[in-house]
């Protein structure tokens, strides 16, 4: 190892053990997967022919990576100096996120051998044309915003400076096709009005998605700065968390005001009171991302302190995940008939790709200048035997 | 001009030679087991439902304008100008978003297969390309299920319900369901009966994406500029004030005025 850090000696742990049983499996699944096909690793059928992974792995996967874009926004052109050092975690998160989704869609699609074929047979009228280009690009655009990281570990000063001139595009770039990308997973649904439930089907499905991706991009953020704090010994942000809980609060309630009118002008609020199945996942969705969140971080004392701020940011997260599996299984359940619920092998390979995630940022966090000041926090990098018993998986994995 | 196929179920007998024929035209097999299987799927593509003794046969509606052809991101489904809705396989990723948006959830995926396509009727489009009628019409020995022009079968379908009101419900499906198609369907009960939904939007549903997906050209270049120029006013400002600051300094005032 090229790297200033001790070495240590390989421990044997319990998220270590997790991990390992997760990627067995994950392997195996991936043979059944590649070798039986679609039918023998999925509950997908003629019915339900999108599962856990388009509304997980994709819907959630891409939703998850909008911290990306929210923050270069705030950064690079609202020009939020104060929010720039925790802009490269942010960014390794919305990278390491598209990558996994592009992994995933490899799992999704029947014939991804093809997967290129949108870049010569063109149809402009589809959504999912609009997806594959915006995939497509904004990986190659987050790929450029992350390349300063790489450049500087190894040193090619030239290639730093040859991005960092013409960054500005990218990054205005990066906010556009976020923009078209986040909302579009949401136009994709436009075309089924008779097939998903009144509760999700909106002419605003867009504009819902693309809000929606905001919050949680703020919500990430807030995560993924507790979770470096807590695993990489890190000082926490927290007068940046506190700035973020404050706009958080403005986003949702903004999501949330669109969603009550929005109902309200299609004259489907009376479903919100009527019990169904549906609405049952739907009172589950909006109490977890908005209304619960809200209520938390409308005390003082819970929007300043570390502890709460992430509780209400993980509760927002799991409000967005249930809005994403919403749209795609439960909101058209009833209208092609039937029930879905995923088979072990989908459920293995989705965990597989968030192990994936929680170790490919331990390693990057670990081995690339992922945090600016890292001089400043030397000394806690340096004594790591606390660190690392606490999720050794993240930091080790690939040792 | 384009073909269209004529289903009159009140003059089908549920011989199911339309079922055969279909099968033996697009190289499926057939036999007493898949006879009984009142689904259509990967392996077939059209069924003859009874209830009672009323039939009712399901196909691939061959949309006017269809969601199918609209979503597929790389064109592998095509409305043909005869009328036919075809499929490319070569062409075709495996996305099923033709599947998810068919608001008559026709097409069907080879969910057994390692090398995986979608699969559905196509109204014969060889044939009819060749001039012929489609398999299931040319066997059809009732006349139930008609092939022809789409116009004449129309006006055909609504001399039969004006001559004959009390035998028909007073609907041509598929004259205006989702802007129209290619099959047209008579009966003489309900079509939700068999699972045919009478609250489908009489607008053709790519309509419903391409208003958001048109505007997006220009969109880009609007969003663009006014990023740019939010870029340039608060990256301005912050070198106006340091400019300031520094003429305050040289002066000896500073502070705000």
């Amino acid at each position: 190892m090229t790297l200033s850090m001790p070495a240590t000696k390989f421990r044997f742990t319990f998220w270590k053990g997790v991990f390992v049983v997760i990627m067995l499996a994950g392997v195996y699944a991936t043979w059944v997967r590649f070798r039986y096909g679609l039918g023998a690793s999925t509950n997908l059928s003629d019915q339900f022919p999108w599962g856990l992974w388009i509304g997980f792995d994709v819907m959630c996967g891409v939703m998850l990576a909008a911290g990306g874009f929210t923050l270069t926004a705030a950064v690079e052109i609202l020009n939020i100096k104060r929010w720039h050092s925790i802009l490269r975690p942010t960014i390794l998160t919305a990278f390491m996120g598209y990558l996994l989704v592009c992994a995933a869609l490899m799992y999704d699609l029947g014939l991804p051998w093809n997967i290129w074929h949108p870049l010569i047979m063109r149809n402009p009228h589809s959504v999912m044309f609009e997806v594959a280009y915006c995939v497509m690009l904004y990986t190659t655009v987050l790929a450029l915003e992350f390349s300063p990281i790489v450049f500087e570990r190894i040193g090619w000063t030239w290639a730093l400076q040859a991005v960092r001139s013409v960054m500005i595009v990218f990054v205005i770039l990066g906010v556009i096709l976020s923009t078209l990308h986040q909302s579009s997973l949401g136009t994709l649904y436009m075309i089924m009005p008779n097939k998903l439930h009144p509760l999700w089907y909106s002419p605003l499905l867009p504009v819902f998605f693309f809000i929606s991706s905001i919050a949680v991009g703020l919500a990430m953020i807030i995560f993924e700065s507790s979770m470096s704090s807590k695993y990489f010994g890190r000082e926490l942000e927290l007068p940046i968390l506190r700035d973020l809980g404050r706009v958080l609060i403005v986003v949702l309630t903004i999501y949330g005001i669109l969603k009550f009118e929005d109902f309200f002008h299609r004259g489907v609020l009376k479903d919100i009171f009527i019990p169904s199945y549906e609405q049952r996942f739907f009172l589950l969705e909006i109490f977890l991302s908005v209304l619960i969140p809200l209520a938390m971080l409308s005390f003082r004392k819970i929007r300043d302190s570390a502890q709460g701020l992430y509780f209400a940011a993980v509760i927002s997260l799991l409000g967005f995940v249930t809005n994403r599996l919403n749209v795609t299984i439960t909101g058209v359940e009833n209208a092609v008939g039937g029930r879905y619920s995923p088979k072990w092998t989908e459920v293995v390979i989705t965990a597989m790709f968030v192990a994936l995630g929680f170790a490919i940022f331990g390693l990057a966090a670990r081995y690339l200048p992922i945090f600016p000041e890292e001089k400043a926090h030397a000394p806690a990098r340096k004594k790591p035997e606390g660190v690392r018993s606490e999720v050794p998986e993240l930091v080790h994995a690939g040792d | 001009m384009s073909y269209g196929i004529l289903y009159d179920a009140t003059l089908c007998i549920d011989c199911k030679q339309c079922e055969q024929a279909c099968a033996t035209e697009n190289g499926l097999p057939y036999d007493d087991k898949i006879a009984e299987q009142n689904y259509t799927s990967a392996h077939k593509y059209t069924t003859v439902l009874a209830k009672d003794d009323k039939f009712m046969r399901k196909l691939c509606m061959n949309c006017d304008d269809p969601a199918c052809a609209s979503v597929c991101p790389v064109g592998a489904l095509q409305k043909t100008a005869l009328g036919p809705v075809t499929y490319d396989k070569h062409k075709c990723m495996g996305c099923r978003y033709c599947m998810a948006a068919c608001p008559f959830s026709v097409p069907k995926y080879e969910w057994d297969k390692a090398v995986p396509g979608v699969r559905k009727c196509i109204m014969c489009a060889p044939r009819v390309a060749a001039g012929k009628p489609t398999a299931c019409a040319e066997i059809c020995p009732t006349g139930a299920t008609k092939f022809g022009e789409r116009e004449s079968l129309l006006n055909e379908a609504r001399k039969r319900i004006q001559d004959n009101p009390e035998k028909y419900v007073p609907h041509i499906y598929g004259e205006n369901e989702v802007g129209g198609t290619s099959v047209l369907l008579l009966s003489s009960v309900d079509f939700t009966n068999f699972g045919y939904r009478d609250d489908l939007t009489q607008r053709a549903l790519p309509m419903y994406t391409y208003q958001v997906l048109s505007r997006i050209p220009d969109f880009v270049p609007l969003f663009g500029v006014m990023l740019g120029g939010v870029y340039w006013i608060t990256h301005r400002r912050e070198e106006v004030a340091e400019a300031e600051g520094q003429e305050r300094h040289n002066d000896g005032k500073g502070g705000a005025q």
